[in-house]
């Protein structure tokens, strides 16, 4: 069972994209993978404008950092807008219900055991 | 700062530095712990004890191993040995560079004098301390930023050196080590964004970011945009300009401030000098009129002077749109005087004076700084020959550097005297100048042109007799105040045989100046720090020292302490000692010494005769954070957040044309066209909002890297529209057509 999470707060993430740098290079992924994506949603005349980050299935919650104890996830920390927050997802639950605009993930990594698009994704 | 830490197979070295671009391209300073590994660069890291960014980090510096270890990178010297333009260059030795450039400099000083070299960057980030140590070691006045206008904050700069004799920022807690949790310094209650997007950028020594802190803090906002950006989104007010008619919308909130008695009368009477010729020179534009001009419903910009004037304290950030307005000069003064006569200066949340942290100049910002460091090196007479002292006053009694338009002229017409060879660092004026053809034919014109940078650049290509590969800041040392706190950067590793400008530059003066005076780098560095009392060991070891509380780069009040003043007195640096809104100095100059509005020369409204051709508005230079104006197209990671030149369409706009999001795009008008890839947004229907400066490095088989095909600066005019020499290169305000581009 899943026991972590990332909280991230909808209304100020500025879609800056430092989360997905910072994971690349923490976990040394190829420049086409992604531990964290970031989806642009403009839509209904604009009213909607909302970065929202989406963790992918590469995303092991940075354990080696966390695991040390002291250090927060590259994107948690990188974040250039301070918008998420790593921790218990019972505790994040609470974030969320203190902060509407916020999401919550529990992500999972998961071992691809097929890439059909290898030669795009190394 | 060294440590080491042990991972699984090797050592990992971690050297504490702080961002002095190239590299992020950035004019911040944000602390950084690079990961060195086997002699290379594999990650890096905020630093989360640095007060400038604690722990945060952008795209760009997080991608900075890319950018270091690139392939593309300039590894050694290159001398060219063919035709100028046609890519012959051979590697060559430092010592054989090195030789060249001397000989050949030094023989066109002696034949032409030394002014006949100038000396020549883009935007002043770490280069510019560097080039006019050289130019003055060798002896020439005219060190120049390649931009029309001077349009890139020194409009802006001058006109608050005049109304304020200092300059300032807004106040983001920066000079306090515990920042927003600082007990003195206030949230501001309003903060107004004026052409700016702080997303995007940190522009000017100040961190974006810093601002959507306080936007998550609760301050309200204004969005001075014609592009409806996030931060807009999230703003209290929007205020969707027209392009260029920024000084309107500045002395129409003057007059609602002033006519509804919001402004501080206290602070006025105080503390100001000029109140009434001000309130009369306002009264000229009644919200009517600027609503006309501007295209600002009049409440709403009703509503925005009040909000501004009534929040204790507001804050104002502004951008490089107001630099390109028509006379930017006066644009900037207007927009100066809101926070002026709002009593928003040296208060808590509100506008500080920026000032280098311990007195230490590391990139002198003023002659007078110049005179303090080099003075006794260049004599009056000498210094009297900058380019430009002749036509712009602004230029002989303040500036510090050559009039670049003046400049282009000048290398044209051999008068009135003549400029024969160039040094360049940093600067990719073939694809960022407006006009660049005419910027490409001034210096192949030139006898010898050397150009310093760390990838092979279309104007490198073009103009180019000797390539200096040049390093990131990863590869250097060094010692930087701008403003608070003092920071250190410190070498990581070396990259093939580049050389920082600073190790280029230095060698390149001792050999020019036969009275050099300093052994080493550290020596100068000594030198810098001296007013400080500091040493450079220590400076070294702390890599971060921000000044006591209570000295003079520390806010606020500081016009009240005396502070501000040579002489101790209170008050400000000014001939009156008081803020000139009606200023001395300009009318000295036999220049407006008030505030006015100018419409843009090609605009609706001044050419309604090209209406029916050229029906929309063209805006260049809108930020993304993949890339700083011409640099890191080759960078991937970053490449890919915006892989083709981007035009913003409002897609009401889009569909009038009969074009659809990511349709490639012609955009034309009377100066030329280019090639652009639309993106669908919630832009001003009239307006084209084209991203400039586009190259591909991926291009290497096509002249200067398909320079000229997306480049916006095509289609901008390189003539002045500026009396005071500042201000005024129209990029932002334009006429022009669209037409998808059909495939063949
Ligand atoms: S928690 Fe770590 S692995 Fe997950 S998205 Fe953030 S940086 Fe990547
Ligand atoms: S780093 Fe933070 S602000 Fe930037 S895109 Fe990611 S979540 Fe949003
Ligand atoms: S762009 Fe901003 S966040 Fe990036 S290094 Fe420069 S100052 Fe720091």
């Amino acid at each position: 069972m899943a026991s972590n999470g990332l909280w991230i707060d909808i209304e100020f993430c500025t879609g800056c994209l430092a989360c997905e740098v910072a994971c690349r290079y923490e976990h040394g992924f190829a420049i086409e993978e992604f531990g964290i994506k970031v989806v642009e949603q403009v839509l209904n005349g604009g009213q909607t404008f909302n970065f929202v980050p989406i963790p992918t299935d590469l995303c092991d919650l940075c354990v080696s950092r966390t695991a040390k104890g002291n250090l927060k996830p590259a994107c948690v920390q990188h974040c250039l807008a301070q918008v998420m927050e790593y921790g218990k997802l019972t505790d994040l639950v609470k974030r969320m219900e203190e902060k509407p605009r916020s999401t919550l993930w529990s992500p999972k990594p998961r071992k691809a055991d097929r890439k059909p698009f290898a030669s795009a994704a190394a | 700062m060294v440590t080491k830490s042990k991972t699984s197979e090797t050592e990992t070295k971690i050297v504490s530095s702080t961002v002095w671009s190239a590299g992020a391209g950035c004019h911040g300073g944000c602390g950084v712990n690079l990961h060195i590994k086997d002699g290379e660069l594999v990650k890096v890291e905020g630093q989360e004890s640095h007060p400038y960014n604690q722990g945060t980090l952008c795209p760009r510096a997080l991608a900075l191993p890319e950018y270091v270890h690139h392939k593309d990178r300039l590894m050694h010297p290159l001398i060219r040995r063919g035709e100028r333009g046609t890519n012959t260059f051979e590697q060559a030795t430092w010592e054989e560079a090195l030789d060249l450039i001397q000989n050949r400099m030094n023989e066109s000083r002696d034949k032409y004098g030394p002014e006949s070299s100038i000396f020549v960057q883009g935007t002043g980030r770490d280069v510019g301390g560097w080039l006019v140590f050289l130019a003055y070691n060798f002896g020439s006045p005219n060190w120049m930023q390649a931009l029309p206008g001077n349009s890139c904050y020194h409009p802006r700069l001058l006109s608050m050196k005049v109304a304020i004799g200092d300059f300032v920022v807004p106040d983001n807690s920066q000079c306090h080590v515990d920042r927003y949790d600082n007990s003195e310094w206030k949230l501001p209650e309003c903060y107004m964004i004026w052409g700016q997007n702080p997303v995007a950028t940190c522009n000017d020594g100040n961190h974006g970011h810093w601002i959507i802190e306080c936007l998550k803090r609760g301050s309200k906002f204004i969005v001075i945009d014609p592009n409806y950006t996030w931060l807009a989104s999230r703003a209290k007010l929007w205020l969707p300009i027209r392009p260029g008619t920024d000084g309107a919308l500045a002395l129409g909130m003057l007059n609602v401030i002033i006519s509804e008695e919001l402004y501080d009368h206290k602070f006025v009477e105080k503390w100001t000098t000029g109140f009434d010729e001000l309130r009369e020179r306002a009264k000229e534009y009644p919200v009517e009129r600027v609503s006309e001009i501007t295209w600002i419903d009049k409440d709403l910009i009703v509503e925005a002077a009040r909000m501004y004037a009534k929040a204790k304290p507001a804050a104002l950030q502004w951008g490089v749109p107001i630099d390109f307005a028509p006379e930017g000069f006066t644009v900037a003064q207007a927009i100066n005087h809101l926070w002026c006569i709002t009593g928003n200066v040296e208060n808590p949340g509100g506008q500080i004076v920026a000032k280098p942290a311990f007195g230490v100049t590391s990139y002198p910002m003023g002659q007078d700084a110049i005179e303090a460091m080099y003075g006794p090196m260049m004599p009056k007479e000498q210094q009297a020959k900058r380019i430009g002292v002749d036509d712009f006053p602004i230029v002989r009694d303040l500036h510090w550097r050559a009039q670049p338009d003046a400049t282009i002229d000048q290398m044209l017409s051999g008068k009135p005297y003549p400029v024969k060879s160039t040094f360049v660092a940093g600067s990719n004026f073939v694809v960022a100048a407006q006009d660049p053809y005419r910027w490409r034919e001034a210096f192949e014109g030139m006898d010898f042109n050397v150009v310093v940078d760390l990838f092979m650049t279309p104007t490198a290509m073009a103009i180019a007799d000797v390539v200096l590969p040049s390093s990131s800041f990863t590869e250097r040392d060094g010692v930087r105040a701008w403003w608070s706190p003092l920071t250190a950067q410190h070498p990581a590793l070396r990259v093939g045989e580049c050389r920082s400008d600073a190790e280029i530059c230095f060698e390149l003066a001792g050999r020019f100046n036969k009275d050099f005076q300093f052994e080493s780098l550290d020596d100068l560095y000594r030198f810098y720090l001296k007013p400080s009392g500091l040493s450079l060991e220590e400076v070294r070891e702390r890599n971060w020292i921000m000044p006591p509380q209570g000295s003079d780069a520390m806010p606020y009040k500081r016009h009240e302490k005396g502070l501000l003043r040579p002489d101790g007195e209170p008050g400000f640096n000014t001939p009156s000692g008081k803020i000139e809104l009606k200023s001395s100095m300009m009318e000295n100059w036999s220049y407006d010494p008030l505030p006015f509005y100018t419409e843009p020369d090609y605009s609706p409204v001044s050419r309604p005769d090209l209406v029916e051709k050229y029906p929309l508005i063209l805006n260049t230079g809108s930020r993304t954070i993949a890339f700083f104006h011409s640099e890191h197209r080759q960078i991937k990671s970053l490449r890919d957040m915006n892989p083709d030149p981007t035009v913003e369409l409002n897609p009401e706009t889009a569909k009038e044309y009969g074009i659809e999001d990511k349709d490639w795009i012609w955009i034309e008008n009377q100066f030329g066209k280019c090639k652009m890839r639309v993106k669908l947004s919630p832009v001003h229907p009239k307006i084209v909002m084209a991203q400039h400066s586009w190259w591909f490095p991926e291009k290497v088989y096509e002249k200067d890297y398909g320079a000229y095909e997306s480049n916006v600066n095509v289609l901008i005019p390189g003539e002045l529209y500026s009396k005071t020499g500042f201000g005024g290169s129209q990029v932002k305000s334009l006429m022009c057509q669209i037409s998808r581009v059909e495939t063949e």
